[in-house]
């Protein structure tokens, strides 16, 4: 439990601190990262907003915010709650845990920019916790605006 | 009699009032005469409403309607508002029912939208009730037309609408039969909250000009494009158009096989390119098609990735995107696959895709103090013709000659 907040925690730092390059260094080489909502998920509809199977396309995906894509200056602050374990061995865990996310945009304006729950199933490899997988399930089907930082 | 507040100079489309924007006069105007006008509007899919019963609650501009399948196998659409007191008939986003009944004061309807009853009618113990004389068949919410083409569902407010082929147009049809030529499957939904009238979205979508301006992801990535030719139909209300981009056949060659493939001096590359890999499914060699029908559909193919899209105005300023993100229903695993990695590309957070979720708000925020100044739409001139390049505003004058042509300004 406390590896897993442990990890949680530096996870959101990196990203709430700017540090994106690190952010693909969290999952595995051939993990799978999607953003989707709760609606999606209880149909069983596939898509994502992000949809990623391999740690390579989230490095495409950092590169593309730094070098390519165009948005305001925004950061997030992520509030991440307890994760509820489903399974835990030594070797792995799957575990829920539940997520806001304020967007604090260049102009000052913040707002809570999305909650849900990450799905995760979480592995250790060479001595290292990384994410296998990671769902990240809004609760509300609207995104505002854009999402150019990932969840 | 006409109340809008708004000065269009003169006849030419080249110009546009920045209030057309912002301006509350207009915004009521639009959906009197655009949304509840003689326009087809986008609510949904005819996959989306597979059973008797099964109904989708959607909009058609800000009013809220109700489509549904009866138990006939016909697609009906009515307003979304209780003839008692006006609440919402529906609650949920879609679902199956045998009649709706509305939660207030539990009147209820059937899948044609007809009053069908009213609780305690006759009053309770012989006390209370509705008059004798009250005729439930002359209330009722208000009913749409409704026409389906390609499993697209559209609805009208208006008795006068042209067919749904006319209003389209043959290159259109012509152009949205290339992609839905076979059974979809939905394979996701999501909504965009965007901070603009609705109107600058639908411009984005229209302006062919903006593509390799704002959305650098392509070109960052140096991803082959050179084997590419492509051009802008406009239908002949203008409010319909088709962009595309197409294998040129005279470059067709090995470049085919490297679309999408990283450039081997780029400064910059993916680093699993397989997020473009894509299959050949269309034989006339488009990779790009975006399509939109007047006032706020959008059907979308980028390489192997499908979508429609339904523009909603949500008040001053406001507006909603519905994204549908489709697969054929006959795709292998492999090929859903491949359109789930591709799809990547849009919705809110797509690669070439996020910033026009943004820019129609840079736009409503540089306007606030522009009243009375317009914007200049002249790229390729002054026209609204189909037109070989990609480089023309063409189709965005397309749209504001439809757009006037329905508010009569």
């Amino acid at each position: 439990m406390l590896q897993l907040m442990a990890f949680n925690a530096a996870y959101a730092q990196i990203i709430d601190s700017d540090e994106l390059e690190r952010w693909p260094a969290c999952f595995t080489e051939h993990c799978h990262y999607r953003i989707t909502h709760v609606e999606n998920e209880q149909e069983g509809l596939p898509a994502g907003v992000v949809w990623a199977d391999s740690r390579a396309m989230l490095e495409d995906r950092i590169a593309a915010l730094r070098e390519a894509n165009i948005y305001e200056r925004q950061r997030y602050r992520h509030l991440l709650g307890t994760p509820h374990i489903e399974s835990a061995d030594a070797h792995s865990a799957s575990a829920c845990t539940p997520f806001m996310v304020a967007r604090i945009m260049g102009t000052g304006e913040t707002m809570l920019f999305a909650t849900g729950h990450y799905n995760d199933r979480f592995v250790m490899e060479a001595g290292r916790l990384l994410l296998a997988e990671r769902v990240a399930v809004c609760d509300s089907t609207v995104t505002d605006t854009l999402m150019a930082l990932p969840l | 009699m006409k109340e809008h507040t708004i000065h269009w100079k003169n006849e030419a489309l080249t110009r546009v009032p920045f209030d057309v924007y912002s301006d509350p006069a207009v915004t009521r105007q639009e959906q009197e005469r655009v949304f509840h006008g003689a326009t087809w509007n986008y609510v949904c899919l005819d996959v989306d409403l597979p059973e008797a019963g099964s109904y989708r609650a959607t909009f058609v501009g800000e009013t809220p309607v109700i489509v549904v399948k009866d138990a006939d196998g016909e697609i009906y659409a009515f307003e979304n508002r209780c003839a008692h007191r006006g609440a919402l008939i529906a609650l949920e986003k879609s679902g199956r029912v045998q009649n709706f009944q509305c939660v207030y004061h539990a009147w209820s309807y059937n899948l044609q939208g007809d009053l069908i009853g009213v609780a305690f009618e006759k009053g309770v113990k012989g006390a209370g009730g509705m008059p004798a004389d009250f005729c439930k068949q002359e209330h009722g919410p208000r009913k749409l037309r409704v026409a389906t083409f390609c499993g697209l569902v559209f609805a009208s407010f208006h008795e006068d609408v042209l067919p749904i082929e006319e209003y389209l147009g043959a290159q259109i049809c012509e152009r949205i039969e290339r992609v839905l030529h076979k059974p979809v499957q939905v394979i996701g939904r999501f909504t965009q909250a965007l901070p603009n009238d609705w109107k600058l979205y639908a411009e984005n979508v229209r302006d062919s000009y903006h593509a390799s301006l704002l959305h650098m992801f392509f070109t960052t990535f140096e991803i082959n494009r050179l084997s590419q030719k492509g051009g802008v139909i406009v239908d002949e209300s203008g409010g319909n158009h088709v962009s595309y981009s197409m294998i040129d056949a005279a470059a067709k060659d090995s470049s085919y096989q490297d679309q999408g493939l990283r450039s081997d001096h780029g400064r910059y590359r993916l680093k699993d390119p397989s997020v473009l890999a894509g299959f050949d499914e269309y034989p006339d060699g488009v990779t790009l098609q975006i399509l939109s029908v007047f006032p706020g559909f959008v059907l979308q193919q980028i390489q192997n990735c499908l979508a429609v899209r339904q523009v909603l105005p949500k008040g001053q300023g406001r507006s909603e995107l519905n994204w549908t993100y489709l697969g054929y229903a006959d795709d292998t695993a492999q090929q859903r696959g491949v359109r789930l990695k591709q799809s990547n590309l849009i919705g809110p957070a797509g690669f070439i895709s996020m910033e026009d979720g943004a820019v129609g708000g840079f736009v409503q925020r540089g306007i606030a103090g522009a009243a009375g100044l317009e914007a200049v739409i002249e790229m390729g001139g002054s026209g609204a013709q189909s037109s070989d390049g990609r480089a023309t505003e063409t189709s965005v004058r397309g749209f504001w000659k439809a757009y006037r042509q329905h508010m009569g300004v």
